[in-house]
């Protein structure tokens, strides 16, 4: 047992789980119920693209522009699992259960012990991957009973606090300008196109955007 | 079942192949630079477009309101390094204030 590695698990599980009051009061605000705001913690698990979910089809998209743009961000979920799986080498179930936690959390803590070896990038897949899945789920619980107990969405800001929650969540990946040049135009194309294409649409038609500026190498 | 029923099975369906497949297929078959180039800006972009339309759009049209106030003072908090609760939380009752005046 690696004490550092299980001390930063710890601590990144409860700040990461603490956003889940986030998840769970927008969930509601969209018009999900609380059994339903709860199976998206528990199966979906995967904080922006539920976040995609309910912010799309809460805007009145329909299901399936909904699940595109959900899944669209649940793809680097795939690519963590590629980095993960020669680490973790599990099979059966237990390979279940690991890709069930394969997350950027516990993927990034796990790389984060490189220096230390295998067993405590291991220690910290899955410390960090239970914590975050027991705190996020207890935390969505309570956001999405809070919310239901506020009523009016708007009274209490949370028409501000879903788009705000969107922009921490993409704040700490504009690393350069070549980033926020992208997130800029990303903004405006979905705005323009609001009025013109039906709901949800405009979102999943930026990752075009993203295709095209990573289609070149840069230097 | 409705849409709502719909979208969060079908989301949680497809989040969890997602996952699987990364942890089923072998490593050689998906390290193409530019698919991994242009998997990290899809996020970038769908955030981004969701906190604009999110922010200045209500069903298909755009609406300027109290929202646009409180994310504004969202980019503020986080221009200011402040931890995520706090700019979430702020944002809510910038415009929770601006709505009930």
């Amino acid at each position: 047992m690696f004490r550092a590695t299980a001390t930063q698990s710890l601590s990144v599980s409860f700040t990461v789980g603490l956003y889940g009051t986030a998840f769970g009061a927008a969930s509601i605000a969209a018009g999900f119920s609380i059994l339903q705001t709860c199976l998206l913690s528990l199966l979906t698990f995967s904080g922006a693209s539920q976040f995609a979910i309910v912010g799309v089809m809460g805007a009145g998209g329909n299901a399936l522009s909904g699940i595109a743009t959900a899944s669209l961000l649940g793809i680097r979920n795939g690519l963590y699992g590629l980095r993960m799986a020669p680490i973790l080498k599990v099979r059966g179930v237990k390979r279940v259960i690991a890709a069930q936690v394969t997350i950027d959390e516990s993927t990034g803590v796990a790389i984060g012990q490189e220096n230390l070896g295998l067993d405590a990038m291991k220690q910290g897949f899955w410390l960090t991957g239970f914590g975050v899945y027991i705190f996020w789920n207890f935390f969505t619980l309570l956001g999405a009973l809070g919310a239901q107990a506020m009523g009016n969405p708007s009274a209490w800001g949370l028409d501000a606090a879903v788009p705000a929650a969107f922009l921490g969540l993409v704040w700490p990946r504009l690393t350069g300008k070549f980033e926020r040049v992208l997130a800029a135009t990303a903004v405006i194309l979905a705005i323009a196109l609001s009025p013109i294409i039906s709901a949800g649409l405009p979102i999943i038609a930026t990752a075009l955007l993203a295709v095209a500026f990573g289609w070149k190498e840069r230097r | 079942m409705n849409s709502l029923w719909l979208g969060v099975l079908g989301t949680s369906l497809i989040a969890f192949m997602l996952k699987f497949l990364g942890h089923s297929i072998p490593e050689k078959y998906l390290t193409n630079p530019r698919m991994l180039r242009i998997n990290t800006l899809i996020p970038i972009a769908l955030l981004s477009a969701l906190v604009g339309v999110q922010t200045i759009t209500e069903k298909g049209r755009w609406v300027i309101d109290q929202r646009l106030a409180g994310v504004a003072v969202a980019l503020i908090a986080l221009s200011l390094k402040a931890p995520y609760f706090v700019v979430v939380i702020s944002a809510a009752v910038t415009s929770a204030v601006l709505y009930r005046l």
